[in-house]
């Protein structure tokens, strides 16, 4: 295994170039497809260098387009579809839902659409109501479709592959801001049979699950609570669709407490999922569970109104001192810490803490 | 058009292009922080249609709506305090610059999903019709709105059922960084309306007397036969799509093009007219120093107001 230190979109692109490489029929759609922005440049080149051979332009019609994806999947051909915004693919929700997740099951297994539907996902800078959401939540109520959502760029690379491989539709979430983030990406491609859970750090006095963006802070939390011998089981919750609890069982049975994040809503949200699942499997915590998400209302635009609105390290930081039973007086030092380990910045703009390297 | 009406429309341009210069000079100061499409180039499309349109006629519009939205006579302190995020924007803050209303002037909604205000738009219509009142809606949708699969149901229903909607269709060429050429057969949008028998007419979108003129015979054609009706402005935006540069060094138009639309700047036209009217250069000197010192008012407004309260956030979610 060798591995080299990139960008997040370097490896999104990495995944794209070795796919091409690798299946003759897969090819890319999206909207500006070869324009210069190229999806943050993660499929930067791709059209000069293939041209209409591996890509094709998809004119503002995610509807109609993703149903034609769909289409050219039944005939073996992998599509990775581009798409800059979650919400963009909700024009196409019926094609999602009926077609794409549901052909294997109507044709008793006789059809399967392996198509990717990457869509960027989550905050900052005022994208407001309609161009911030993230929804893996809404997703990961529908069977037949997997859901996928990297957070490092190891992850992106080597959940993209193991997407595009995948026989299956996948919908493909990348929080916008994990786009800045650099760490160690595995060099050659390589399928990996992907777990809703993988393991992060390794600890047995609560379980922290969190995925995408969250990722990244519940594990500069993790290492900062190493410091104070307090060891957390970190799990990146990076495949809700399908559910597999496997790990998650074997984590609570040990850590027996928990704190879950959601990317979204918090009310009904994928937490809910999580420890209900703990309950159905009868394992008896020593603390009630404690689950953190957005509050129960639309994304605002302005700075002013998402103050409180996305759960802060410091909001982590309580979770656990409530569950662990922390003293208030190692809690106040371990907050001091935080707070001047993480620098002061705008709520819209990203941490610097969030580049890396991972 | 006499002297009058051909002073009041440039009132309105001026006011567009200064407000989107302004916005662009003090994008980079970090305080206006959420995206913003500037209608630089385009402003006679939005100016020359809603002059014609009553107070009570109503605009819908997409995430371009800074032109429709001055031009309806929207507020621009509540315009800019949302742009900056404030208390006192036209819906609080949550929207941000893509989601610009002004209900008193009959600016019902901006919506920054393509297309997804044709639906809404074409309710209007149907309300309107159904009312057996006297207003007309109009549909601000740029080239690629023509791409999604409502547009053609919207203006199907229209068409059926007979109700007065403008479908004016800002054609720039582009969407994002995409070629028209590259998303649809041809520029030549008459096929969309004539799939359903809805009359056309094709403008030029950056000479304001052609599109009032042309518009107001239109609207009042609408008004008086309640049928719907297509507009295609050809014209051009001079910034990048998003954001308040230029991005031209990207060389995703040709230049030859964007001299050629620069040279036909709608603003530049209308000073070309009021020349040939022989209206004072005077007199336009001095209304443009009014908008000038007007617009600074109320950006100095936007910037010291407050931002809205995190405990406002939750407020609406249902009535
Ligand atoms: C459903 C949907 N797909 C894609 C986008 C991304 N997007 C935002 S503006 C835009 C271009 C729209 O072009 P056009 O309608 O011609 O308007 P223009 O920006 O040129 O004024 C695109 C593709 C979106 N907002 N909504
Ligand atoms: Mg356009």
């Amino acid at each position: 295994m060798s591995k080299t230190e990139i960008l997040f979109t370097d490896a999104i692109k990495d995944a794209v170039y070795q796919s091409i490489k690798k299946d003759k029929k897969f090819f890319l759609m999206g909207e500006g497809v070869s324009d210069p922005s190229s999806m943050w440049g993660t499929i930067k080149g791709v059209s000069k260098k293939f041209g209409k051979s591996k890509t094709v332009e998809m004119p503002v019609a995610e509807n109609g387009l993703i149903g034609v994806a769909i289409g050219s999947a039944l005939n073996g051909s992998k599509v990775l579809i581009n798409l800059q915004r979650v919400e963009f693919a909700l024009y196409a929700f019926e094609q999602i839902i009926n077609n794409a997740a549901k052909a294997s099951y109507i044709s008793r297994g006789k059809h399967n659409v392996p198509i990717v539907i990457r869509l960027v996902i989550g905050r900052g800078w005022g994208q407001g109501p309609e161009h911030g959401q993230s929804l893996e939540n809404i997703f990961s109520a529908i069977p037949g479709l997997k859901v996928v959502i990297p957070a490092f760029p190891e992850d992106a690379k080597e959940m993209l592959i193991s997407s595009i491989f995948d026989p299956n539709p996948v919908i493909f979430l990348e929080h916008r801001w994990l786009h800045y983030s650099k760490g160690k990406v595995e060099n050659k491609f390589k399928i990996k049979k992907l777990s809703s859970f993988k393991k992060i750090t390794n600890g047995s006095d609560l379980t922290l699950v969190a995925n995408s963006i969250n990722l990244l802070e519940a594990f500069r939390i993790a290492k900062l609570l190493r410091k104070y011998r307090i060891r957390l089981d970190l799990l990146n919750f990076c495949m809700p669709n399908p559910f597999d609890n496997n790990l998650l069982l074997k984590s609570v049975r040990k850590t027996r407490r928990i704190v879950s994040i959601d990317l979204s809503h918090k009310t009904l949200g994928l937490s809910s999922e999580i420890i209900s699942t703990i309950s159905d499997n009868k394992i008896k915590l020593k603390t009630f569970p404690i689950r953190l998400g957005l509050p129960f209302h639309p994304v605002p635009s302005s700075r002013g109104l998402v103050k409180n609105f996305y759960p802060s390290g410091k909001n982590i930081l309580i979770a656990i001192r409530d569950a662990l039973n922390i003293s208030d007086k190692l809690f106040r030092k371990i907050l001091n810490e935080y707070n001047k380990s993480t620098k002061k910045i705008p709520i819209d703009v990203p941490d610097p803490y969030f580049k890396g390297p991972f | 058009m006499n002297n009058l009406e051909l002073i009041s429309l440039y009132k309105s341009l001026y006011l567009i292009r200064h407000v989107e210069e302004m916005i662009s000079k003090n994008y980079s100061k970090g305080q206006m922080r959420c995206p913003v499409h500037l209608s630089i180039g385009q402003e006679a499309c939005a100016t020359g249609l809603i002059s014609n349109l009553k107070l009570t006629d109503k605009v819908f519009s997409n995430h371009r709506c800074h032109a429709h939205y001055l031009a309806k006579g929207g507020s621009l302190k509540k315009m800019l305090c949302e742009i900056y995020g404030k208390k006192n924007g036209c819906v609080g803050g949550v929207g941000g610059s893509m989601h610009l209303q002004d209900l008193d002037k009959g600016l019902v909604a901006s919506i920054p999903i393509v297309s997804s205000s044709i639906g809404m738009a074409t309710g209007n219509a149907l309300y309107q019709k159904r009312r057996k009142s006297n207003e007309v809606t109009v549909i601000y949708l740029g080239d690629a709105a023509l791409e999604e699969g409502i547009f053609f149901e919207c203006a199907n229903f229209a068409a059926l059922h007979s109700l007065p909607i403008i479908f004016a269709c800002e054609n720039n060429m582009f969407s994002v960084y995409t070629n028209l050429k590259d998303r649809q057969l041809d520029s030549n949008f008459k096929k969309y309306a004539d799939a359903y028998n809805i009359s056309y007419k094709r403008l030029d979108g950056s000479k304001i007397d052609e599109v009032y003129k042309k518009t107001k015979s239109i609207i009042n054609f609408v008004r008086k036969n309640k049928v719907p009706y297509f507009i295609q402005m050809d014209t051009y935006r001079f910034k990048e799509h998003c954001g308040p540069a230029v991005d031209d060094h990207l060389e995703y138009r040709d230049q030859k093009e964007v001299n050629y639309w620069k040279k036909k700047c709608p603003i530049e036209y209308a000073k070309k007219l009021m020349k040939r009217k022989k209206i004072n250069e005077k007199k336009v000197e001095t209304i443009q120093k009014n908008i000038e010192k007007f617009v600074i008012k109320e950006f100095k407004f936007a910037e010291k107001d407050k931002l809205p309260s995190y405990k406002d956030a939750e407020r609406f979610v249902y009535v």
